[in-house]
């Protein structure tokens, strides 16, 4: 048919291509996420910040669709803050979880979103949850997205317990740089967030810092 | 699996996946699901593969043999469709043995690289094969020739291909830098792929690695249970190929 439907991305589903990962260490975590939203081909937003607070020691990271991803954190949010006042204290990394886990199981078949959970309580200390497709399980790191494929192998060889947080910061962008040169989806700048017993810390590193390798 | 399909063609058609009588797999084609990879050093190149060949979830073939020569001092990584990639592996080898002939002198490794382009472009709608062809000539040394499905040619110094590959992407392009020796590529080559065996399903069983200098060529096998070991306690893996601005290390 002739005429103008309109430019491809009007069309597009907007998904966070993404890159995200979170890793433990002894007092905190640490998440990271690149900034790159895409529809199709275009690169709808260069410059988000997919590292999402649950509450204040709670963040997740988003990926997959973008409306998915945002609207399960802001319903968790809430349902965060109505729990921590029944409790009157702060909520636990594994009860954010678990809600972030409830919602994608009972939507898993309309919904397409990945969410990492990381934070940090007085009870465990450190955790990071990953909620794929409705299931809750904790592992000493995470990564995520459309990118994360690129950088399995070298989290698997880089990873070591027992690594301290500075440590983990670097690990976390080094890994964030792999993948984004190598994911279409993933760029932009690095958004990392450092959450411990005494403050959360949120950080951007952008392009000209990341790491750069053989062929750059 | 070609050969299965022409056997049996009416069993794979009437009875389908579903039915329990008929396994999944005599209707699938044989792959070879893969992780392959090739490294060029100064004066020569290290090729390694896995040794997994799959019809879908069966796996056909746990030692293949995924690195084929195609003349003294050049072989070539095969990954995608087994027949596919045996045909025009053959298909240039008798290609390259006539020229060499002719030329009277062994034949140059851009050659060898050309004639897979050609026959994997010409055909591209037929085939589904991505190849690496790496060897030692006296003119350029080392190098590796990437030929990915679709039938283009680059040269790169160090390459990777097949389904295991996405997943050491990032694992390479940190701990390769220029100027390794061939020790140093041999091990970077068989940790890459343990990694890929790790997270790939489709890529598995033992390492093959071959080295292709102007002395000749050197085969190895690394078993599974002599594989490199990962999560290492202290020690990264090799930290000091970072050109990182904030350095810890």
């Amino acid at each position: 048919m002739l005429g103008e439907t309109g430019p491809e991305w009007l069309s597009e589903e907007v998904k966070t291509g993404t890159t995200i990962i979170a890793i433990e260490f002894n007092g905190g975590v640490v998440l990271g996420s690149d900034s790159r939203v895409s529809a199709g081909a275009s690169v709808v937003n260069r410059v988000m910040n997919k590292l999402s607070p649950l509450h204040d020691k709670i963040y997740c990271a988003l990926s997959g669709s973008a409306a998915d991803a945002q609207t399960i954190a802001e319903m968790v949010n809430y349902q965060l803050d109505v729990h921590s006042i029944e409790i009157g204290e702060d909520p636990q990394v594994r009860s954010a979880a678990t809600l972030v886990r409830n919602i994608s199981y009972k939507y898993k078949e309309e919904l397409s979103a990945h969410l990492i959970v990381a934070g940090w309580d007085r009870r465990d200390g450190g955790q990071v949850f990953a909620t794929l497709n409705g299931l809750l399980t904790r592992q000493p790191f995470a990564v995520g997205g459309s990118g994360s494929s690129y950088v399995y192998g070298f989290v698997d060889a880089e990873y070591r317990r027992g690594m301290s947080k500075e440590e983990c910061q670097q690990f976390v962008v080094n890994t964030l740089s792999l993948a984004m040169n190598r994911d279409g989806s993933s760029g932009g700048v690095a958004y990392i967030v450092t959450i411990d017993e005494h403050s959360t810390e949120e950080k951007v590193v952008l392009g000209n810092n990341l790491p750069t390798f053989f062929d750059q | 699996m070609a050969a299965a399909a022409t056997m049996m063609p009416f069993f794979g058609q009437r009875i389908s996946s579903k039915n329990d009588l008929v396994p999944d797999w005599v209707s699938q084609e044989v792959s070879t699901g893969t992780t392959i990879m090739a490294v060029e050093y100064d004066g020569g190149v290290v090729i390694g593969a896995d040794s997994r060949t799959t019809t879908g979830a069966y796996i056909a073939n746990r030692v293949t043999d995924k690195l084929t020569p195609i003349h003294d001092r050049i072989f070539c990584c095969r990954s995608g469709s087994a027949a596919d990639t045996q045909a025009i592996a053959d298909v240039v080898t008798y290609q390259l043995g006539f020229h060499s002939i002719e030329l009277d002198e062994p034949p140059l490794v851009e050659t060898a690289a050309n004639l897979f382009r050609a026959s994997c472009y010409r055909y591209r709608e037929e085939l589904t094969a991505g190849i690496l062809v790496a060897g030692w000539d006296r003119r350029k040394g080392g190098q590796v020739y990437c030929v990915p499905i679709g039938g283009m040619l680059v040269r790169q110094p160090v390459s990777v291909g097949g389904s295991g590959s996405t997943y050491i992407y990032g694992f390479m392009d940190s701990n390769y830098k220029p100027g390794l020796s061939k020790d140093q590529c041999l091990e970077l080559t068989a940790t890459a792929l343990s990694l890929a065996m790790e997270r790939d399903g489709s890529s598995g069983g033992v390492v093959r690695l071959a080295t292709i200098s102007e002395e000749g060529v050197e085969r190895r096998v690394i078993l599974g249970n002599q594989l490199p070991k990962l999560h290492r306690e202290k020690q990264g893996f090799n930290r000091s190929c970072w050109n990182t601005t904030a350095s810890i290390c």
